[in-house]
């Protein structure tokens, strides 16, 4: 990527109020690895969708609180949306966005198999929070999360898509890419080194 | 157009007053993210247009019951997180083998599930023989699969999964008679049920109860509508009786709060206090 391009990205991703992580299979490493690194003082909240068990009580939360600076918690039903905050959507409900800035849960039918669903979060995402919100679709084995990131997209949001041949299964971020759902397609280690470039301009600022 | 078109926020406000205006039913404290996946969904399903939708919703007088049967979301399990089950078993029902009588009821119950869930539970406490569990929707569809109380196999194998979980002795199976690609809930189990229609919104406290399960229904309302739900429960429960939320749903009302004491925190069991 030129500098003009990485410039211009780095500018979009700072002016966003809330990053949303999206993945499923082979994507709890990277995600991890972006949580790990983020200051205390990050200013966005940071929502992710990682496609899970129903009964699934991995605890996802704990292991990420546990090794994190930044505060995580797992999402109940009209939190209200801070920055310097990672919410983990949770196992079995879908986790959509209100307008007033507050989550809301849903148990509603599976979208690809899965509950929750990155589609769901990310339309949802689209009306609520439109150019406000940047999102990242990582690896994963089928096709959750393309369409909805193609909505972000149209409503101005930043769209990034993991490098398919980066990822450890690309079914996914090619989905996205199929459909030019992504602006930019990065590999893993260049999203952690952009969203740590924009957590430094954060605390300078 | 195509079916499948988007609706904005405005439109899907249209759409809460032009059903206000014509049915009397009031969707405005429902959270809009959820109820317009709902609407789009019906769109789908029914091949309509937003306009289309529109019309039928005010011409045809028969479509409205089939709208408002779809809105509501079904999707449920037997023995839905089996760590509640669990917590119920240790924490709650010691308790309720203290009273008389033990009235339950399953609010918001779609077809049934979590009702033979709870008769389940009771039965292998020994409670069978003094509890009697209500299960109530607004969906009268779904009503009328609760009161057959016919699951596929298919559903049944999941839902045995999740028994599995609780611990309970036996398994999922044992209550029910299969024959072929479905299971029937034992009569036994059915004769301590009753299922009936009732609208948490507009209709008021229609008994007594000494527990009532409402699980994964307040997610799809507005904060002031759920306090205004939560007054309906607190009126129909006998004093150190039990309520049971979903365990991603909480009590933001401070005055509720003060009068439910926490029995479990991540169930999200509370009990009556004065």
């Amino acid at each position: 990527m030129d500098s003009d391009n990485y410039e211009n990205l780095l500018k979009r991703l700072s002016a966003a109020e809330v990053v949303i992580l999206g993945g499923s299979a082979g994507s709890f490493t990277p995600i991890f690895n972006i949580i790990k690194m983020l200051p205390q003082t990050y200013n966005k909240a940071i929502v992710i969708v990682i496609h899970r068990g129903k009964n699934n009580f991995s605890d996802i939360e704990n292991l990420f609180g546990d090794n994190c600076r930044i505060l995580v918690s797992e999402i109940t039903d009209k939190d209200k949306i801070t920055g310097g905050h990672v919410y983990i959507a949770p196992a079995n409900y879908h986790t959509l966005f209100e307008k007033r800035k507050t989550f809301a849960l849903d148990v509603s039918e599976q979208v690809w198999y899965s509950k929750p669903s990155i589609d769901v979060t990310f339309e949802s995402a689209a009306d609520a929070y439109g150019d406000k919100c940047a999102a990242i679709l990582l690896s994963g084995a089928n096709q959750d999360g393309a369409s909805g990131l193609l909505k972000l997209r149209n409503k101005g949001a930043l769209t990034i898509v993991q490098r398919p041949t980066d990822a450890e299964i690309g079914i996914m971020p090619q989905a996205a890419v199929d459909i030019n759902a992504g602006e930019f397609i990065l590999t893993s280690s260049e999203i952690l080194k952009l969203i740590s470039a924009s957590s430094t301009e954060t605390q300078s600022s | 157009m195509s079916m499948t078109d988007d609706i904005s926020i405005s439109e899907l406000d249209d759409l809460i007053l032009l059903i206000k205006q014509v049915h009397g039913f009031d969707f405005s404290s429902y959270t809009k993210a959820s109820l317009k996946r709902r609407v789009l969904r019906i769109m789908q399903l029914k091949k309509l247009a937003f306009w289309d939708l529109k019309n039928v919703l005010v011409n045809d007088p028969l479509f409205f019951q089939e709208f408002l049967d779809e809105i509501t979301v079904n999707v449920t399990e037997m023995f839905r997180d089996p760590t509640f089950y669990k917590a119920l078993n240790t924490q709650v029902l010691p308790y309720l083998a203290t009273f008389q009588h033990i009235k339950v009821w399953s609010a918001g119950c779609s077809s049934g599930e979590e009702a033979y869930s709870l008769a389940m539970l009771m039965q292998e406490a020994g409670l069978k023989d003094k509890s009697f569990i209500y299960g109530t929707d607004i969906n009268a569809e779904m009503l009328a699969q609760a009161k057959r109380g016919i699951y596929t196999l298919r559903n049944i194998k999941s839902y045995a999964e999740n028994y599995k979980q609780t611990g309970l002795p036996g398994t999922l199976t044992d209550h029910f008679t299969i024959m072929y690609d479905a299971g029937a809930v034992h009569n036994e189990l059915k004769r301590n049920t009753l299922f009936s229609v009732h609208n948490l919104i507009s209709d008021s406290v229609f008994n007594e109860f000494q527990m009532i399960c409402c699980r994964n229904v307040f997610i799809y309302f507005e904060s002031s509508l759920q306090d205004k739900i939560l007054e309906v429960f607190y009126n129909s429960l006998c004093n150190l009786g039990f309520l049971c939320l979903g365990s991603k749903e909480t009590i933001r009302s401070e005055y509720y709060r003060k009068r439910l004491k926490v029995v479990n925190s991540r169930e999200n069991i509370y009990q009556k206090i004065g």
